[in-house]
């Protein structure tokens, strides 16, 4: 198994500031670049996680972002968890929906970032916080994977 | 908690090519950053003759849908003041990913580049 | 010999038994078809091939773990019988056929086993048996499963080769480039049209950009999608984005199912399309010989 090499398998990170944001942008990138992602999924991935980061900064009042490498056997892929103990969100569908705003950006966060990942999942309740979960695997075929087995 | 990041400088420069403004937006953008960028551009349009502003952002990894809402919102408060906005370098991967993210941005005028944006400004230049 | 120790385990039997016919069951085995056509060469090479798994196979007896494929004991055989298998798939065989070669290991080295015990067929010598065949059965799983592996990996690796190959990008004219769609514009097909799209936009400095869908055979809403999504992100580097071919059919098709391709710049053809980039640029072509003396 591969591992990001130099790199713990997870990290968790303090979102509390816009400076935490970039932080987390950052780390993202470079699991991203050393798990195998292409630029493009890399960049889908840094863009995803700074749309989700910055949710948890604006609506949930700060939270933590954590960040997993997988590898099922067959291809490996990055998890992005973002937890805040703020007011939940009351109505799911409709914050999922394009366009629709509280925090005076454009209404693309949760349903854009949805789009730039494979599998995503929102946790929430009134009141209770918000746990968004979003996963990507590597699509494009490793140049060298070690054989089978 | 605030390490301090690699290519990040406390403010964007903002320079005046005769009567076109040219702002180079490289590595991470803080939020606040942005924000005293869209404050910047249009007090120096307001305080001089000037037409256009080329946004270049060759140098941008990554543009979210905030930095989208910032730029959008530079060429809309540019346009009320009689300039005109051209985005230009855009990187193929940030051009996917916005495509994806639902994000287009209509009412940008674009450019392969920093060139093509100044030639774009001086041939519709009124 | 075995049957005197009535206290052995089967598994543990069968191991020692593994160990001590090692020469001869490589030199039977050698000759199955398997290890004969990898090693067509050198029968030696086939031998010490033959030998690394009988090894293998004793000490995962040993282990008592004859049913497990996922037992570390396999490894060396995932990584020999594996690689042979991949050469015989290469070469056209079927996993099932691959499968059916490694079970004609079987009957020698249960031949060989019969032959340790004076009476066959007493209850230990059975359960030895049968603990050989178990271990025989889980040795073919093992080396089926590798050699999906190997097939799977080798079909993903040529689609995605069909997909690079199928997307050129051409450059019509200075600051004109195409591409050619042919065949269904699936998302996996389109991701790879847009990036090659938007890379060729940039080395060719294009301010137009030409997507010809003539090959396409379907546009539904799905594939109308697609082409908008590289149109708007071509928009976003700064070119314009024209799709041509559109035949009679299928804009039949997009007015039926009320697609919507919102500000999407079309022409018939790839010509007209082309005529419309030329002029944009003042780009104007006309005829050699118009007003002009024959060389």
């Amino acid at each position: 198994m591969m591992r990001p090499s130099g790199q713990a398998p997870a990290t968790s990170l303090p979102i509390g500031s816009d400076a935490d944001l970039a932080w987390v942008r950052q780390q993202v990138r470079q699991y991203a670049a050393q798990l195998g992602f292409g630029l493009v999924q890399q960049t889908k991935l840094v863009t995803a996680a700074s749309e989700l980061a910055r949710n948890t900064l604006v609506h949930g009042g700060g939270g933590q972002a954590e960040i997993t490498a997988l590898d099922d056997g067959r291809s490996r892929g990055l998890r992005m968890r973002f937890t805040d103990q703020g007011p939940g969100i009351r109505d799911l569908e409709l914050a999922m929906t394009d366009g629709y705003t509280t925090g005076g950006g454009l209404g693309l966060g949760l349903s854009g970032a949805k789009r730039l990942v494979h599998e995503f999942h929102v946790d929430t309740e009134p009141g209770r916080g918000t746990t968004v979960t979003a996963v990507a695997w590597v699509t494009q075929v490793p140049s060298s994977r070690p054989g089978a087995g | 908690m605030s390490q301090p990041l690699p290519g990040q400088s406390a403010q964007v420069p903002v320079l005046a090519l005769g009567d076109v403004l040219l702002v180079s937006l490289q590595g991470e953008l803080h939020d606040g950053m942005a924000e005293q960028l869209q404050h910047d551009i249009s007090s120096r349009i307001s305080a001089s003759e000037v037409t256009g502003v080329v946004i270049d952002i060759s140098g941008v990894d990554i543009v979210d849908s905030f930095l989208g809402r910032v730029l959008a919102e530079i060429a809309s408060t540019a346009a009320l003041l009689a300039a005109r906005t051209v985005l230009a370098g855009m990187r193929p991967a940030v051009a996917i990913t916005l495509v994806e993210l639902g994000l287009t941005l209509p009412g940008l005028v674009t450019a392969l580049d920093v060139d093509r944006a100044l030639e774009l400004l001086s041939q519709g230049g009124t | 010999m075995p049957e005197q120790d009535v206290a052995e385990s089967a598994p543990q039997v069968v191991s020692a038994f593994l160990e001590q016919r090692r020469e001869q069951i490589a030199q039977r085995w050698a000759d199955a078809p398997l290890f004969r056509w990898v090693f067509t060469v050198s029968r030696d090479e086939a031998v010490e091939a033959c030998k690394l798994v009988v090894d293998a196979l004793s000490e995962v007896a040993v282990s008592g773990r004859l049913e497990d494929v996922a037992t570390a004991g396999f490894a060396p055989v995932r990584d020999q019988l594996g690689r042979m298998a991949q050469t015989r798939a290469r070469a056209g065989s079927t996993p099932a056929q691959i499968a059916g070669e490694v079970a004609g290991l079987r009957g020698p080295v249960i031949e060989l086993l019969r032959a340790e015990f004076t009476d066959p067929d007493t209850p230990h010598a059975q359960e030895c048996v049968l603990a050989l065949t178990l271990l025989m059965g889980t040795l073919r799983l093992v080396v089926m499963e590798t050699a999906l592996d190997a097939n799977a990996d080798l079909i993903e690796r040529q689609r995605q080769q069909l997909l690079e190959v199928a997307t050129p990008v051409i450059k019509l004219w200075e600051g004109t480039v195409a591409v050619p769609l042919i065949g269904t514009l699936d998302s996996a097909r389109s991701q790879i049209v847009m990036e090659s799209l938007l890379e060729a936009i940039v080395d060719q400095r294009a301010r137009y950009a030409i997507l010809d869908i003539t090959g396409v055979p379907t546009v539904d809403s799905l594939v109308a999608q697609h082409l908008m999504k590289t149109v708007a992100a071509a928009r976003l580097m700064g070119a314009e984005c024209i799709v041509s071919g559109i035949r009679p059919a299928i804009a039949q098709t997009i007015v039926q199912l009320g697609i919507d391709l919102g500000s999407v710049l079309t022409r018939a053809s790839l010509a007209d399309a082309l005529a419309y980039a030329l002029s944009r640029q003042g780009i104007e072509v006309s005829r050699a010989d118009a007003g002009a003396s024959a060389r």
